[in-house]
């Protein structure tokens, strides 16, 4: 009994699992905490700072870095190009997983999980931004299940159900779509109600617009990201067709977030020149904006321009983890860094360690789950029971 | 720099670099687009 279990032991005894499994242990006191003891238990957010990184990060990145679902399924089922079919279910799921974890993070902001279908039932805010969005994030969560679901049914052996949402491919598209272009920039919108207290270089009418690009430049950016990766740790589960389509997905994405983002990069300009805001670029705010604008934005955009020329597959994949990073760089710096940026320092917001904590525990949940999925539901490779869709 | 008093000398200064960026996009992104695929024309 004895030498049977000791191979299974450490089997699971592996780096990844221990941390993973420490981070969710801290997650789950943590989360004891805040639902015991409120806000102020474990965080640093004030009446000046109410917003802090469960909402600028979990939220607002976790919205956009799960653009991928959209952007891929519209490219492959609304503009036809079959060739990065392979692409479609890992980027579905990461969008899936992505939004479940949006609405899992803003729970512990918002509080109260049995008032979630409030603004639906109870007291419908139809003129504000935010119920457009819970709205938005609610259908397109549901849209995002039902997109993924045939990969369950497929592992479940469920054919009359999957053959009943395979018809819905064109229609949850275009829903999808949709609904994301909705919410995505009503989350910038969401800024054009405080002029004042955001630094004038990120404040722009504009802003719906930028977050708008942005999430597909973060969609494209995501799907290169998480293919690279996939590569790397669950190889042995893709088929032919998902080991040949890497590069063509990685070049074919990489030419279009290039292209998205110099178009992006020169209305970010025309953004500063139309507010006329030239003489913050002066400032120190100003160069960490151009840290931003030339950093993570004309950078990126070149490196994609040259590793799609060179088809170097390396720099498209490094440049694809940079863009990713901008992306959280921009967030952070329109939700925290340029927010409330006159207050003096001692009354600006930095996050308690337990607000870092429940992010982590947060990201951890969702590679844990995307492991669990991809090792056992024909995501990586085509059920060969099954003709695809 | 020019005194900015009135919208309307505010909206002429900020349009006149507006459409100097526009021309300066027009020719910059088909450049940025022969950039990209040089290559594959090659």
């Amino acid at each position: 009994m004895t030498q049977e279990s000791t191979p299974t032991t450490s089997r699971y005894l592996t780096p990844f699992n221990v941390v993973a499994g420490i981070v969710v242990v801290v997650g789950l006191i943590i989360t004891v905490l805040r639902f015991t003891g409120g806000l102020s238990t474990v965080t640093h957010l004030s009446d000046d700072n109410p917003w802090g990184i469960w909402i600028g990060f979990d939220l607002l990145v976790g919205v956009a870095l799960a653009a991928g679902g959209y952007v891929t399924s519209a490219a492959v089922y609304i503009f036809g190009m079959k060739r990065f079919h392979a692409a479609v279910r890992p980027a579905i799921l990461t969008g899936f997983l992505g939004y479940a974890l949006v609405v899992l993070a803003l729970h512990y902001d918002v509080g109260r999980p049995w008032r979630l279908p409030y603004p639906f039932l109870v007291s419908q805010g139809t003129t504000s931004l935010l119920f457009e969005v819970a709205a938005c994030v609610a259908l397109y969560l549901t849209v995002l299940f039902i997109e993924f679901s045939p990969a369950a049914m497929e592992w479940l052996g469920l054919k009359r159900a999957r053959g009943l949402v395979v018809k819905l491919t064109l229609l949850l598209t275009i829903f999808g779509v949709m609904l994301s272009t909705l919410h995505q920039s009503s989350l910038g919108a969401l800024f054009l109600i405080a002029p004042a207290k955001l630094h004038p270089l990120w404040y722009s009418s504009y802003i719906p617009i930028y977050f708008f690009i942005t999430s597909i430049i973060a969609g494209l950016s995501m799907v290169i990201f998480e293919s690279g990766l996939s590569h790397k740790f669950f190889k042995e589960k893709m088929d032919e067709e998902h080991l040949a389509g890497k590069n063509v997905v990685m070049l074919g994405f990489g030419k279009a977030a290039a292209w998205v983002l110099a178009g992006y990069f020169f209305i970010k300009v025309i953004g500063i020149a139309a507010d006329n805001q030239w003489h913050y670029l002066a400032t120190g705010y100003g160069a960490w904006y151009l840290v931003e604008l030339l950093g993570f934005v004309a950078l990126p955009a070149f490196m994609y321009a040259v590793g799609v020329r060179e088809k170097n597959t390396t720099i498209i994949r490094w440049t694809a983890a940079w863009t990713v990073l901008g992306i959280v760089v921009n967030r952070f710096n329109i939700c925290l860094v340029a927010f409330n940026w006159y207050l003096p320092s001692d009354q600006r917001y930095f996050p308690h360690w337990m607000e870092i904590g429940i992010s982590v525990f947060i990201v951890t949940i969702g590679v844990l789950a995307f492991r669990f999925i991809v090792t056992r539901m024909p995501i990586l490779y085509a059920h060969p029971d099954y003709e695809a869709h | 720099m020019e005194t900015i008093h009135t919208l309307q000398e505010f909206m002429l200064h900020t349009k006149n670099i507006i459409y100097i960026l526009m021309v300066l996009a027009l020719l910059g992104m088909p450049a940025f687009w022969r950039f990209l695929n040089g290559r594959d024309e090659d």
